[in-house]
């Protein structure tokens, strides 16, 4: 009998060594005459497992991780002396893979696939599920799909939190007839985020299934995915999954059949992080420098060519086929206040327990981190968390009761963003962090608004003053001041929100700065 | 890395023409210039606009706003090191200064030698098995000072 032996094709399990570890698998198999089969799937996003292999026993997936070549042929050594995976003695062996306590604790809707199948198998995709969603959507009218995914609750997933449904009725109520498009925003360039990445990789056809009902709610027939270059494992596994749709007719001039066309095309960055924010990714994608445009117009209106254009992150399209298939209801059923549905939080940095953790909003940021993350993987104490990449806040643990929510980040100057949690233990200097926040919108900057472009060189060079001990006061209120200009008078996120990381780190961390920390009753 | 082609004009007007029939194609001819010559040539730019009826001055632009396109030839190997947050978190930057001293150059540049490129990424979102590299390409998680030498020992620095 064939044994399925999974081994991620995820391109965190392949920079650890997932490729030799199949290759390995493969070599010791063949010699020891095992009969097995090596699917490539996506990573169950225990990161900290990876390579994380699963031997399949009577239906049930059994864990074993992290695996090096040499583990690997012990693991084919002990099936070849007959033993089923649930019954290998190994170090490595964490029993079965849902059973895990990481895993088991999710609420896995938009990735409850990713990591179960063959990422580029259409037939799997189908056979878990895959295409129920789009099947739904064409028994609908379009301006039913609208509704339904604004009944959802589902807001931009990207970072900003705009309502998904808001944006689609739009462009649905620009006249037809004239070329629409949508375009998916895949340049997740925060640091500390990934789940962008891994659902391309983990299960592409998600996201396919959800720009396709996308293009058929508001009538585009063409769909672009801007992917940064930074990801090539994610480029060829789209482009396998897409090639695979058009086959199926899941892409081409008759979706499954039906009256409406929809095709996907690929596009490339090239190393901009500003190409991030959706105006300046549509300049990009046209062939331009990535200049962040002014709004109005909106893309809704004017958008890619100047055609009206539905722009939203991976995720949020990849939320569409559950909404879809399973119901509004049953997607906004999860979550708190106005945050609906669940959100696939990223653990990354600094952390023992790194990967991807999907689960309704309202959860804490100390259980994220201290609970589900198991703290630090130095094993020194936390001393700060930056939510939502680089234009993200750094929290103090006395922030550690936020609720993952818009709402409430927002409440503590904060944001949520693509939910990327990166650890900090108390060797860092927030000081320099600050310093980085700048140095990195001065790379980063496209140049077209003054505050951005002159603001973050001015706040790096002051950073170096402030760090420098020299006349500190008088340069930080240098620095608060270059933060408000940044804040309000920026074109888009990059300057505007530049001033999060540098004023939590000076709010929270003042000694690092030089300061003294003012007493909680002095405190706003 | 794959071998690069020495640069010719007629070479480049294939490569645009096989991409005029795309919306928007400047970015994808530039990546594919980049992976024909090793780099965007000066003398490329003004091909590029005739064939697609740009200026000079908007070809030039797009090549100088995106940090891939290179205006000269990398070295040999090509090594990125992430410096980002959650690569800083897992101290990334011990691994930089290690990298510029066995080069003897500044992270954003080539060896003297000219066989290794070093150059700084800002996120592979390979961010919970920090600190990450790509080398030509490969990328590698968990990277610590053992796997760091054994890359530039590879790579013959």
């Amino acid at each position: 009998m064939t044994t399925r032996i999974f081994v991620p094709r995820d391109a965190a399990a392949v920079a650890c060594g997932a490729d030799e570890v199949a290759k390995a698998i493969a070599v010791a198999a063949n010699k020891a005459k095992v009969d097995v089969a090596i699917v490539r799937n996506g990573s169950r996003g225990m990161l900290w497992l990876e390579p994380l292999v699963e031997i399949e026993d009577k239906g049930e997936r059994f864990a074993f991780g992290p695996v090096t070549p040499a583990d690997a042929e012990k693991l084919v050594a002990s099936l070849a002396a007959g033993q089923s995976a649930a019954k290998i003695k190994n170090p490595l062996a964490h029993g079965r893979t849902e059973e895990i306590g990481f895993f088991k604790r999710q609420t896995r809707l938009t990735f409850a696939r990713c990591g179960l199948t063959d990422p580029v198998s259409l037939e799997d995709y189908k056979a878990h599920g895959g295409y129920a969603g789009l099947a739904k959507a064409l028994k609908m009218k379009p301006a039913a799909i609208v509704d339904e995914v604004a009944k959802s609750g589902l807001r931009g997933r990207g970072g900003a939190g705009f309502p998904t449904g808001i944006k689609w009725k739009t462009v649905h109520d620009t006249p037809m007839g004239q070329q629409k498009y949508i375009v998916c925003n895949a340049d997740e360039g925060d640091s500390g985020t990934f789940a962008d990445r891994m659902i391309m990789e983990g299960d592409p056809f998600v996201l396919i299934e959800g720009m396709t009902i996308a293009g058929i709610a508001v009538g585009a027939t063409k769909g672009y995915i801007y992917l940064r270059s930074e990801y090539p494992h994610a480029g060829i596994a789209l482009n396998e999954a897409i090639a695979a749709a058009r086959k199926a007719s899941y892409l081409g001039p008759k979706i499954a059949g039906s009256k409406f066309a929809f095709d996907i095309e690929v596009r490339k960055g090239a190393g901009a992080y500003v190409c991030g924010e959706e105006t300046s990714l549509l300049e990009s994608l046209e062939g331009k420098r990535g200049i962040v445009r002014a709004k109005p117009p909106l893309p809704a209106h004017k958008g890619l060519f100047g055609q009206p254009t539905v722009i939203n992150n991976v995720l949020s399209l990849a939320a569409v086929p559950f909404i879809l298939a399973e119901g509004a209801k049953a997607y906004a059923d999860y979550g708190m206040g106005r945050s609906r549905g669940t959100m696939p939080i990223q653990l990354a940095g600094n952390i023992k327990h790194g990967g991807l953790f999907e689960t309704a909003f309202g959860i804490t940021l100390g259980v994220l981190v201290d609970d589900i993350g198991g703290g630090t993987t130095t094993g020194r104490p936390v001393k700060a968390v930056q939510v939502g990449g680089p234009l993200g806040a750094y929290f103090p643990r006395g922030y550690f009761d936020t609720p993952f929510d818009y709402e409430a980040f927002a409440a503590r100057d904060g944001l949520i963003g693509h939910a990327g949690v990166v650890v900090f233990d108390d060797t860092v200097d927030m000081a320099k962090q600050a310093r980085f926040a700048f140095d990195f919108c001065a790379i980063e900057s496209c140049g077209k608004c003054t505050p951005c472009r002159i603001g973050a060189v001015r706040g790096r060079e002051t950073m170096d003053k402030v760090i420098a001990g020299t006349s500190r006061d008088a340069n930080l209120a240098v620095v608060e001041d270059l933060c408000n200009t940044m804040k309000f008078g920026s074109l888009c996120a990059l300057g505007g929100f530049t001033p999060y990381p540098v004023m939590s780190a000076l709010a929270h961390f003042p000694e690092d700065f030089g300061r003294k920390r003012k007493l909680p009753a002095a405190a706003e | 890395m794959t071998a690069v082609e020495p640069w010719s004009e007629a070479r480049t007007r294939q490569i645009v023409a096989g991409h005029t029939h795309l919306e928007g194609p400047l970015m994808p001819i530039l990546h594919a210039v980049q992976e024909a010559f090793g780099m965007v040539p000066e003398a490329a730019v003004p091909v590029i606009a005739e064939e697609l009826n740009l200026s000079r001055a908007e070809v030039h632009g797009v090549v100088s706003f995106y940090h891939d396109f290179r205006r000269e030839p990398a070295g040999k190997h090509v090594l990125k090191l992430c410096r980002a947050e959650a690569c800083q978190a897992m101290g990334c930057e011990s691994l930089v200064k290690r990298a510029e001293d066995r080069l003897g150059v500044d992270c954003g540049h080539t060896s003297a030698d000219g066989r290794v490129t070093l150059e700084p990424v800002y996120c592979l979102g390979l961010c919970a098995t920090a600190p990450s590299a790509m080398i030509d390409g490969r990328i590698v998680g968990r990277l610590d000072a053992v796997k760091l030498d054994k890359i530039l020992k590879e790579a013959g620095a």
